[in-house]
């Protein structure tokens, strides 16, 4: 063996290159705290290789990107656990180089002469967040495809360079198709990681050329950093990777819908370290939303590069940097409350629901068309008006049969009455609404709506529809089919809410009836109506006569009802 | 690494036992996590994937249009699963009718190297273009580097119509 590393040193110097890098001087002072650094470069080595797996079975085009990756979820042994390594280590990676940034920033280690490892390492940093960027958009799942929809639309309102950063990325007007995907992709496995190892190098360079910042009137002889801190970071490794595994196992990585860019119903949301900016630009509208999405975040950024000339003076011990301690608690503070307000109040997308988790139920011959590689099997898409509730529903009928859009033409326009879809708290709720149909002038005076002349359920009714409405599910709620307003406007008149429930709304005497279309066909249903105890043993169901067309506006909204949740 | 240097640093350095425990945690954390990494990394890489299973049995040509004793290259649709991709491929098979109606579907692949052979009249064999084996019409070796006998795929007949399956499993 030795006379192997014999030949190894003799040839190449590699034995006394390891042993230099291993038996560096360290300060004395040296300790935990600068443990984060080592674990940041093992995460992004594992980074590379878990990428690298999944690259294995990955297509990168977006006609076949998102078929790969359920592929590797659902077909692979280890397929998930390679995935959730890679996704899960993304997020912890990004902590980590915060930490480490952190840790820097509060012991003023960043102070001359090591200005330049700083701004490399501000470099890196935001390469780390271009690389989450990019990757996020691979999986071509919807959450992918919107949230970098969103994205692409901040970049062009940079002052300036918006049209251009929008022509590098690769988009056309406003989608984002298939040159912005290989971008993106190239960006994520063929610029960024030379280009990151390149970084880390130079920044360990400068590290090792200064050596690690010892504590302000640290005077004691010096350490080798070799076995006592390389045995911490290696418990610092050995922690984070048990973490990142625990959640590799346990936390399986979602992979949405295929992305479909004209699901107008889909709420977007970028991944989670960036939710504080998604938050803010519901604040602020206009050129106010330019400043606060582009221009503050530019301008922090070059603020954070800037600190070492920010902050001249010597170093001095940790407990004197009350400003740099408050500063970070502040913006920690800050970043956790924008984050928790973007958290609580971005309403779910119903069809967050794993496609993953209902494998195999699809034959080959179903996903066989190239072209539509949808992938066969799972509910077909709920359309926003499937979530109405019968009464919601029949609401509806009455709003587009009364004409109300002529006077509230909805979200964003003008009309002569206010927009529906932003109804004051106050006024948002039944016990307003129903005596304002009625005489609305004696509600609003001045007012010049007309009564609506109705009996008090269909009042109630249209009420109910009127609270559904938000700018965001107008649209795609008025695409509801008359036959499934009529259908639900059937339901209610003959009070099938009395025995049978829908949408979890009703009386659980009778059976519910969601995915009623599931079970029976159109003709059991017509016999059921006229006579239930034909069909049904022991059933209490009255026998029910309709106009045809109210059994046939009955019969086909039964027979669309979604599963129940 | 110069001596002096050395002897300074050796009085505040580590006792040899606590060293011993540093270097040991050391390899052994990072000997696990090393497993940790390569061994589901190798399961991920070399285990079959699930299979979904492409279409088993095709139906190709009725069995009156294929001459007896003269072997007919056929050409069928199948699906074909290929990793997330489902295709329907073109395929060809190399079918031989006895005069008892037994039919046999040679795999078009030479047994060599997978080239695809042809059948010859005027020397009655099937011939590899590549290399040069031969085969008789039942698809034993008559010459070449060929190592075993021409590959077949099942068979069934269903209607009067000839039905490809998966290849035979070969010695």
């Amino acid at each position: 063996m030795r006379k192997i590393i014999d030949w190894l040193e003799h040839r190449t110097g590699l034995e006394s290159a390891i042993k230099n890098f291993l038996y560096e001087d360290i300060p004395a002072s040296a300790g935990w705290h600068q443990i984060i650094g080592s674990v940041a470069v093992f995460f992004f080595v594992i980074q590379v290789f878990t990428g690298s797996l999944l690259a294995f079975n990955y297509a990168p085009t977006p006609g076949e990107a998102y078929n790969s990756v359920k592929y590797i979820m659902t077909e692979l042994t280890g397929g998930p656990l390679s995935r959730g390594l890679h996704h899960w280590g993304a997020s912890m990676m990004l902590i980590i180089v915060v930490l480490h940034m952190i840790q820097v920033f509060i012991y003023g280690a960043y102070k001359k002469p090591r200005e330049a490892t700083w701004m490399v390492g501000v470099t890196l940093l935001l390469i780390t967040l271009v690389f989450g960027l990019s990757g996020y958009l691979l999986p071509w799942d919807n959450r992918a495809y919107f949230g970098t929809v969103v994205t692409t639309h901040i970049a062009s309102q940079a002052p300036i360079l918006g049209p251009y950063l929008l022509r590098l990325l690769g988009t056309q007007g406003d989608s984002v198709g298939n040159v912005t995907f290989s971008r993106f992709y190239s960006l994520h496995t063929v610029l960024l990681p030379p280009l990151t190892i390149l970084l880390i190098g130079i920044h360990i360079y400068l590290v090792r050329k200064h050596g690690v910042a010892a504590a302000p009137g640290d005077t004691a002889p010096k350490r080798k950093f070799f076995p006592e801190q390389v045995f911490k970071d290696t418990v610092g490794v050995a922690v984070a990777f048990i973490i990142l595994f625990v959640m590799a196992v346990v936390a399986k990585v979602p992979l949405e819908r295929l992305a479909d860019p004209t699901d107008t119903a889909y709420i977007p949301r970028p991944e989670w370290y960036f939710l504080f900016l998604f938050q803010t630009l519901k604040f602020f509208k206009g050129p106010m939303e330019t400043f606060v999405s582009v221009v503050l975040p530019g301008l922090a950024v070059l603020t954070l590069f800037l600190v070492p000339f920010i902050d001249r003076g010597p170093m001095v011990r940790l407990g004197k940097r009350t400003f740099a301690i408050s500063f970070v608690v502040l913006a920690a503070i800050a970043w956790t409350g924008l984050t928790t307000a973007a958290v609580v109040t971005t309403p779910k997308n119903q069809e967050s629901a794993d496609t993953t988790e209902t494998p195999a139920t699809e034959t080959p011959e179903a996903t066989a068309n190239p072209q539509s590689p949808i992938p066969g099997a799972s509910a077909p898409a709920l359309a926003a008006w499937q979530r109405l509730i019968p009464e919601e529903l029949a609401g509806l009928g009455i709003f587009k049969k009364q004409g109300c859009l002529g006077c509230h033409p909805g979200a964003g326009r003008k009309g002569i009455g206010p927009d529906l879809t932003r109804i004051p708290a106050g006024q948002r709720n039944v016990a307003w609404l129903v005596p304002h149909f009625k005489n609305p002038s004696q509600i609003v005076p001045g007012s010049v709506m007309p009564p609506v002349d109705l009996p008090n359920a269909d009042l109630n009714a249209l009420a109910l529809f009127v609270l559904t409405l938000t700018p965001r599910n107008e649209q795609a709620l008025e695409a509801a089919p008359d036959f499934v307003t009529q259908g639900a406007m059937v339901y209610q008149m003959n009070h099938c809410n009395a025995c049978h429930q829908i949408n979890k709304v009703g009386s659980k005497l009778a059976p519910a009836l969601d995915g009623v279309g599931l079970r029976h066909d159109r003709a059991w249903l017509e016999k059921h109506f006229a006579d239930p105890g034909s069909v049904t043993k022991d059933t209490i169901m009255p026998a029910y006569k309709f106009a045809p067309q109210d059994l046939d506006a009955i019969c086909k909204y039964l027979l669309q009802l979604p599963k129940g949740a | 690494m110069d001596q002096p240097n050395q002897a300074r640093h050796a009085a505040v350095d580590v006792s040899p036992t606590r060293r011993a425990f540093y270097i040991g945690f050391i390899n052994g954390a990072m000997s696990l996590i090393g497993l940790a990494l390569a061994v589901p990394a190798a399961i991920y890489l070399l285990f079959p994937p699930k299979l979904r299973k492409g279409q088993e049995w095709v139906e190709t040509s009725d069995l009156s249009t294929i001459p007896t004793d003269a072997p007919t290259e056929i050409f069928f649709q199948r699906t074909s699963v290929d990793g997330w991709r489902v295709t329907n491929v073109k395929a060809t098979a190399w079918v031989v009718k006895k005069p008892n109606n037994d039919v046999v579907a040679f795999s078009p692949q030479c047994t060599h190297l997978a080239c695809s052979y042809h059948w010859d009249d005027p020397s009655h064999t099937f011939m590899c273009p590549c290399h040069n084996s031969v085969f008789s019409i039942d698809g034993q070796v008559l010459g070449g580097p060929a190592p075993r006998p021409l590959d077949r795929f099942q068979t069934k007949i269903a209607g009067g119509k000839l039905e490809i399956g998966p290849v035979e499993p070969h010695a």
